[in-house]
């Protein structure tokens, strides 16, 4: 049974790096806006998109 | 001819149509930016969804010569670098999925676009660009060119950007994660499982979930504990008190329990509890993205202004930069900026916003024009008599209702109740610990903990912010965006109302006219129409609007007389239009002061068209409807015309007031309060800025809650203005709808403390009671406030 004190570290780790994906995802801007992405995906690729600068860089 | 639709902008296509491609265009507007399209590929905008253009506005190139000043450019750009600069614009013509899409392929369109990104419910674009290749007006004027003006005002220009408060989800998301944690690991105490008690696990178990109590303890709980402290500081016991002695008394007994080896404590409840309750906070918090609530004049004045200097050069300044004596040239549709004196061009100045004057007012030259009045018609020059901060109207804002923080305009229904709530739990904590002090100590101490735990106010602090928070999602859906919830009790506790007249219980849009004397017959209903046409004036453009099928005939010698009125000969016969003064053969004086617009024909005088104000629908019926709760005044600034008519809509006992200065406005709003009334207001424009925020609940009509609204605590559709009882009635029904959620978390409590004040407060049970009477609480209240939502038939 000694291997719970183990297991249980193991978890609280792993629980513990969701939680900071999700204070980082936060800090990020992705929650800012939760409706134009939705629409975004829809839109059908044509030609070459140039894409090049990451968006993020300066959102606030 | 069949009626065809615009392929662009899907208006009718009316005289002007335009084919182009096979396709119809309502204006050679709309076909331009369809070519402009076209000849990008960039076709694809009309394939998402029907007719989703924006007819361009007309005049184009006049408006952003100011973004070539480098002081402005500046404050407007977010970051810059050798190569790039980044600039995020409010674009308020944003509406569908095409709009998406033709914005973030701008770089197809011109090259030096490097990516855009919009925010569909901000209505914000971020544009990169390469600022070598364009320039900031350049990417302006493009954007504009599409029909997506971007909406750029001295509030954006003084770089106050609001940052965006996202403490509370870190707090959320921590309390979370431990709470989820310390269940997982009490399972074993809860189903009482001895052999787990036995071996190190139990320890091992409890110094984890003290561990992980900490951060609930001292991040996530900090805001109760110092609003609790600052509250007492001020002599004041708010919700947080009993809230933070539960927690308090929770931790406490949960160390003390835990380190002596006692039992498994009640981390779980602690963090559940914090958890709850932050979410609570969270969902009494709605943010309307494309609203603001803080207006000031700041967003309504334009950002630059064109100073003529002296060698006849023309500049363009930012308007904080502009200094008295300074020579300002000011177009049609511009705002004038500071107070000033005409100096050169016929002034028409449309006060509607600022004074509530309903009429435009012409103005000699030499004669004084005041801040926030816009000219409609030509170019005039005007000098500069004061700096913006020290205009007539922006004084305004010096006044203390402005200075003065009003956080808590009101006590909160919880707060009150609160006294005397901790005062009782305080009292039955100590009766039981006194009453096992007798016996066994450790009983005492037990139950003393026990009695604060368990009536910890858990559900009674998630009610208010439940009920409140669905009640402001509902009226949001329906267009009455409230700022807070503190409104709702606000508007709850109101017992006078105020009007402002014009665009508030008129519309600003239209008018009723009717016409006074002698009949027309066809050949000079075809004169009149042609005479009017010609001229710009804003009365004349309203008669025009009126003829519906008459022809056009020539009219020769045409003469606009400014401040009198036009003039021209048609058949031979000479038609004068206009003042009074212009048309009136002999002199005599006139009866009363509605706005009329006179007619003259060949020296003889015909009549007059009457131009009165238009109240919006349903006006009548909410006077009636809410004169069991309120008693009604009238405070505007326009002038007595519509007396009149408005004793049609109030009754006797009604108070109406006119040619009140906004300051007048304000102060009758401190007179009333003085007076111990409840008053909530309801204006549209700056002028109704202090009374607005002077009264407890300052109410902002507006036809495009999109636009300018002044500082207010709820902005309320024009197109929703007939609902406003059923609104209010919905608001004092929440009221009471919390009560009874009080009533049922008081149940709770006594049930809890029957275990407490006994001394047989056990984790489990404590880890069941209170979720549940949340939970019953959040339940109970969504529903009833959505039930009372369908009777209201709100959507």
């Amino acid at each position: 049974m000694e291997v719970l004190f183990i297991l249980i570290i193991i978890s609280l780790v792993v629980a513990g790096g969701f939680l900071l994906a999700f204070i980082f995802s936060v800090k990020n801007g992705q929650y800012d806006d939760t409706y134009t992405p939705s629409v975004r995906m829809l839109f059908d690729d044509e030609l070459t998109t140039k894409e090049e600068n990451s968006n993020y860089k300066k959102s606030n | 001819m069949s009626k065809s639709v615009c392929y662009h902008c899907g208006e009718d296509c009316l005289e002007d149509e335009a084919i182009y491609d096979e396709k119809s265009f309502c204006c050679s507007g709309c076909q331009v930016v369809y070519e402009i399209l076209k000849d990008n590929d960039l076709c694809n905008y009309y394939n998402i969804e029907n007719t989703p253009g924006i007819s361009p506005p007309k005049d184009l190139n006049v408006k952003y010569e100011y973004l070539e000043n480098t002081d402005i450019v500046e404050k407007l750009i977010s970051f810059r670098d050798e190569k790039i600069s980044v600039v995020s614009f409010f674009l308020p013509k944003i509406h569908c999925s095409s709009c998406i899409w033709l914005l973030e392929n701008l770089f197809k369109l011109n090259k030096s676009i490097n990516s855009s990104r919009v925010n569909f419910l901000k209505k914000e674009i971020q544009l990169t660009f390469n600022h070598h290749e364009i320039s900031l007006r350049g990417l302006v004027e493009l954007l504009s060119s599409l029909g997506y003006s971007p909406e750029i005002n001295l509030d954006k220009a003084e770089g106050k950007r609001k940052k965006v408060e996202k403490s509370l989800i870190y707090k959320i998301g921590i309390a979370g994660f431990c709470f989820g944690n310390i269940m997982l690991i009490s399972l074993p105490e809860y189903f009482g499982l001895d052999s787990i008690k036995e071996s190190n696990f139990s320890n091992f178990f409890g110094y984890l979930s003290i561990a992980l109590s900490f951060p609930v303890m001292f991040y996530s709980a900090k805001d109760y504990f110092i609003s609790a402290f600052i509250g007492l500081k001020q002599k004041n016991i708010n919700i947080d008190v009993p809230i933070s002695l539960g927690v308090l008394a929770l931790f406490l007994r949960s160390l003390y329990e835990i380190i002596l080896s006692l039992g498994g404590g009640y981390m779980d409840s602690l963090s559940g509890l914090v958890f709850f309750l932050l979410l609570g906070k969270a969902f009494q918090q709605i943010t309307y993205n494309t609203l603001s609530f803080e207006r000031d004049y700041k967003s309504y004045f334009p950002i630059a202004v064109i100073r003529i200097n002296d060698d006849k050069s023309e500049e363009s300044i930012s308007v904080v930069d502009v200094n008295v004596g300074d020579l300002l040239l000011i177009k049609n549709n511009e705002i004038i900026p500071v107070d000033a004196v005409l100096d050169k061009g016929t002034a028409n100045i449309d006060n509607s916003f600022v004074t509530g004057e309903s009429n435009a007012s012409v103005k000699k030259s030499g004669e004084k024009i005041y801040a926030g009045g816009k000219q409609v018609g030509g170019i005039i020059y005007v000098r500069a008599a004061k700096k913006l901060s020290q205009s007539y109207l922006t004084q305004l804002w010096n006044n203390d209702a402005f200075t003065k923080h009003q956080e808590n305009k009101f006590e909160g229904i919880t707060n009150s109740i609160s006294k005397y709530f901790t005062i009782i739990i305080l009292l039955i904590a100590f009766g039981s610990g006194l009453y096992w002090f007798q016996k066994d100590f450790k009983i005492a101490l037990n139950a003393f903990t026990a009695v604060l735990i368990i009536a910890c106010p858990c559900a009674l602090a998630l009610s208010a912010p439940f009920t409140f928070g669905n009640v402001l999602r509902i009226l949001g859906r329906d267009k009455f965006f409230l700022k807070s919830a503190t409104v709702i009790e606000g508007i709850a506790k109101t017992d006078t109302i105020i009007f402002d007249k014009t665009g508030t219980i008129t519309q600003s849009s239209d008018s009723n006219i009717t016409y006074k004397g002698k009949g027309l017959d066809e050949n000079q209903k075809n004169a009149l129409y042609s005479l009017l046409r010609q001229s710009s004036h804003p009365l004349s453009k309203l008669v025009f609007n009126t003829f519906k099928t008459e022809k056009q005939v020539e009219v020769s010698e045409f003469n606009e007389i400014v401040g009198n009125g036009i003039k021209g000969i048609i058949n031979g016969l000479l038609f004068k239009v206009g003042s009074y003064e212009f048309t009136k053969t002999e002199l005599e004086q006139e009866t009363n002061f509605a706005t009329k617009v006179h007619i003259n024909i060949d020296g003889n005088y015909i009549g007059y068209y009457q131009i009165e104000n238009k109240y919006r629908k349903g006006l009548k019926s909410i006077i009636v409807k809410l004169r069991k709760w309120y008693s009604f005044n009238l405070v505007t600034g326009d002038n007595e015309n519509e007396k009149e008519n408005l004793t049609y809509y109030f009754n006797d006992q009604d108070k109406l007031y006119f040619n009140q200065s906004p300051k007048q406005k304000l102060d009758y709003v401190r007179k009333l309060q003085e007076g111990n009334k409840n008053v909530l207001m309801i204006g549209d424009g700056l002028n109704d800025s202090g009374a607005l925020k002077q009264s407890n609940v300052g109410i902002s009509v507006s036809e495009d809650v999109n636009t300018f609204s002044p500082a207010c605590d709820a902005i309320l559709d024009a197109s929703s203005f007939e609902k406003l009882p059923t609104y209010i009635r919905f608001c004092r029904q929440s009221i009471r709808v919390v009560i009874f959620s009080f009533i049922i978390s008081f149940l709770y409590n006594i049930v809890g403390l029957y275990f407490g004040v006994t001394g047989a407060l056990s984790p489990v049970i404590a880890a069941i009671l209170m979720p549940l009477s949340s939970i019953t609480v959040v339940v109970f209240v969504t529903i009833t406030t959505n039930i009372l939502a369908l009777q209201h038939k709100l959507r």
